[in-house]
């Protein structure tokens, strides 16, 4: 017997600050769950079920950002446990939503949500993992594409790189045969320096791109944003524009 | 045993994070808390400054599992605002999407959360070992549901078309058909859902719950309605329009949890959810859910927080029957939305979120920026009566080991299907005798 079956990997899922939406994209797996939790062991998943199998774990995939002291000391012992880390989404890769209080300070938001803000405890910043620990992968988006997730999670137990596009949301838009709503009919649309994932879901409904899965890789925000000031947007609605689910992220496209 | 102290660490097969703590004083339960401990996000903090017309993308990150929920209660907030109705067509593809939202939702939590308590397994994929057919009929359900939400919200997970005034683009019949087809089939998946969970072994518990639940004229109220509060069995249905929500409902902050807690009239511990719009609307559910309600044994109202699960799966069938219904009669609403134009004012809305009512408040300026939101989600309102029940199912059994005690406790909030991302997320136990 010994030697006769590998053993399974362990895959950990946890969750910070979040909404559950990108965790929950493991479960819409319909098709694939069981046949995938037949090949790894679902070792830590608190969503998903009771088993709290303790580490080390092959693989975790961290869902949410990271916004509290005890999340701050929770992540490093996720990271201490963890031979991959992967983060999952916006929040995880980019402090999330959330992360706009980081422009206007916590305990102004703290005051204007709680009658008692000195009972809660949050940290000045709404911080991508990252900014904590050394992260092997960041998959973004919000939420995270389902194909992606599969494509990371296979290359991660295959012991490869994970294959995604860091090319822009306009690339998927052209390959899908989608009229540009910015050139065409003057959308405001951040496809032009949003990193491809959804498969320009947006434009297809006839919508501009609102930047769910974060800059792509060397955006032109300048360009982009003299083509919508000229086009009517002023200085506050170009904000709002790129302050919205990736707001937090290092190194952000956009001068607005 | 003068001391003593049960842990449990973090709820699981809920959503989101949150902890149990119960003090036991001579033999007595002196205070039972749920802790939600759920890092804050601060959503109406966040939405201040932000365009009216941002409220349904923004809002909908709440929640993973009922974004549509989100931009439903949302959209008919700031509608309501604008004096603005969107009806007919526009509507009935609102409620098409609010549909899948509920069957993937609802088949989530009774394959993969709930059904697992009354079998006996650590979690749903574990159940697949004794239970496959369920499990895989689960998961063909909710898929299901997801793919309703996709074909007309674009994405399961945070829809893109939505939008204030109806969609931004409508999909067509074509697009519409395959889904239609899959629905067939859920339909069937549902009934037998129904019958294979009315047939779990139930504990005969009872409670007295007041009740809140929106109510429609015509419809199981989904997607719009009146607040129909119920308070005891026995009393009359009290009925007022979403607009009175602040003059009935307050909430209140308590220091051991990020969720604010419901006041309903000034008293804490009321019920919003499955058994709430049952006990409301059960005499308006589609004509396969009222059968299949019928041979599951609910009667007219249903008191056993456990048979919840009976409750989310005959909505489940009616979700697909009516959604089936929407489907046949479709036509591309043109165009996809109503204009609509900001105005100053205050507005509010509410929805059936699959957890419960769901309110909105938005006030909002001439220049159509948002001054002000309140959101009032399912699970801040079911908070006081989840650790009411809890508070009776531990008082008798305080002599049982910490384990055993922890995990009836944690299956007594799963009846609930507490959305804790949305209150502010899971389950810690600690019972203290002093």
């Amino acid at each position: 017997m010994t030697g006769s079956r590998t053993k399974a990997p362990r895959v950990a899922v946890w969750k910070f600050a979040s909404c559950d939406g990108c965790q929950l994209t493991l479960l819409d797996c319909e098709d694939e769950l069981l046949a995938l939790a037949a090949e790894v062991d679902l070792a830590y998943f608190l969503e998903a079920g009771s088993a709290r199998g303790p580490g080390p774990y092959d693989l975790s995939l961290v869902e949410g950002s990271i916004t509290t002291p005890a999340d701050a000391r929770r992540i490093r012992h996720v990271r201490r446990v963890s031979r991959k880390l992967v983060t999952i989404g916006a929040c995880a890769t980019a402090g999330g939503v959330q992360a706009l209080r980081d422009l206007a300070g916590v305990r102004a938001f703290a005051s204007l949500v709680y009658p008692r803000p000195d009972h809660i405890r949050a940290l000045e910043r709404s911080a991508p993992v990252s900014a904590y620990v050394p992260v092997d992968f960041e998959l973004r988006g919000c939420p995270i594409d389902k194909g992606q997730l599969l494509e990371v999670v296979g290359a991660f137990l295959a012991g490869r790189r994970p294959v995604v596009p860091r090319h822009s949301v306009c690339v998927e838009c052209k390959a899908r045969g989608n009229p540009c709503v910015l050139v065409a009919r003057g959308v405001a649309c951040l496809g032009p320096v949003t990193r491809a994932g959804c498969g320009a879901l947006c434009p297809a409904f006839g919508r501009g791109c609102f930047g769910c899965f974060g800059p792509s890789e060397s955006p032109n925000a300048a360009a982009l944003n003299a083509r919508l000031r000229a086009g009517g947007l002023d200085d506050d609605e170009l904000a709002r524009l790129y302050r919205t689910f990736n707001a937090g992220v290092t190194g952000g496209c956009g001068d607005a | 045993m003068t001391h003593r102290t049960i842990r449990v660490g973090g709820l699981t097969r809920v959503e989101g994070e949150g902890g149990l703590l119960v003090r036991a004083r001579g033999g007595r339960v002196a205070e039972v808390r749920l802790e939600i401990y759920e890092p804050p996000r601060f959503f109406e903090a966040l939405l201040r400054g932000r365009s009216w017309t941002e409220a349904p993308d923004l809002t909908a990150r709440v929640c993973g599992i009922c974004p549509v929920a989100y931009q439903m209660s949302a959209c008919q907030a700031l509608e309501s605002l604008c004096g603005v109705t969107v009806d007919g067509p526009l509507r009935d593809l609102r409620l098409l999407l609010y549909y899948g939202e509920w069957i993937e939702s609802h088949a989530l939590h009774i394959h993969l959360l709930h059904a697992p308590d009354f079998l006996g397994y650590p979690s749903g994929i574990a159940m697949a070992a004794g239970h496959r057919a369920e499990v895989e009929r689960g998961l063909a359900l909710k898929k299901a549901g997801n793919e309703l939400v996709a074909a007309v919200g674009g994405r399961a997970v945070h829809p893109v078309n939505v939008r204030v005034g109806g969609f931004y683009r409508a999909p067509g019949r074509a697009e519409l058909a395959p889904v239609a087809e899959r629905l067939r089939h859920a339909l069937d998946a549902a009934l037998e859902t129904v019958a294979w969970v009315s047939g779990f072994d139930f504990p005969d518990v009872e409670h007295d719950y007041r009740f809140l639940a929106l109510r429609h004229p015509a419809e199981y109220a989904v997607l719009s309605g009146e607040v129909a509060v119920s308070d005891g069995p026995g009393l009359p249905v009290r009925r007022w329009p979403v607009e009175e929500w602040p003059g009935h409902v307050a909430e209140e902050q308590v220091p051991y949890s990020t969720a604010l807690r419901a006041r309903l009239d000034g008293r804490p511990g009321y019920l919003t959810g499955p058994l709430a719009r049952y006990a409301l609307n059960a005499g308006r559910l589609s004509p396969a859910a009222a059968r299949a309600a019928a041979e599951a044994g609910l009667g007219p109202v249903c008191r056993n927080p456990y048979r919840t699960i009976v409750v989310r799966a005959v909505e489940t069938v009616h979700a697909c029957e009516e959604a089936l219904r929407l489907l046949a009669a479709y036509t591309p609403p043109d165009p996809p939305a109503l204009p609509v134009e900001p105005r100053a004012g205050v507005g509010h809305g509410a929805s059936e979120a699959p957890r419960g009512t769901l309110y909105h408040r938005y006030r909002v300026d001439e220049a159509g920026l948002i001054t002000e939101a309140a959101i009032v989600p399912p699970t801040a309102q079911n908070q006081a009566r989840i650790e009411d029940d809890l508070r009776a199912l531990v008082e008798p059994r305080l002599d049982l080991p910490a384990e055993r005690l922890a995990a009836l406790c944690e299956a007594a909030v799963r009846n609930h299907d507490p959305c804790i991302s949305c209150s502010a997320h899971f389950l810690d136990l600690r019972v203290s005798h002093e």
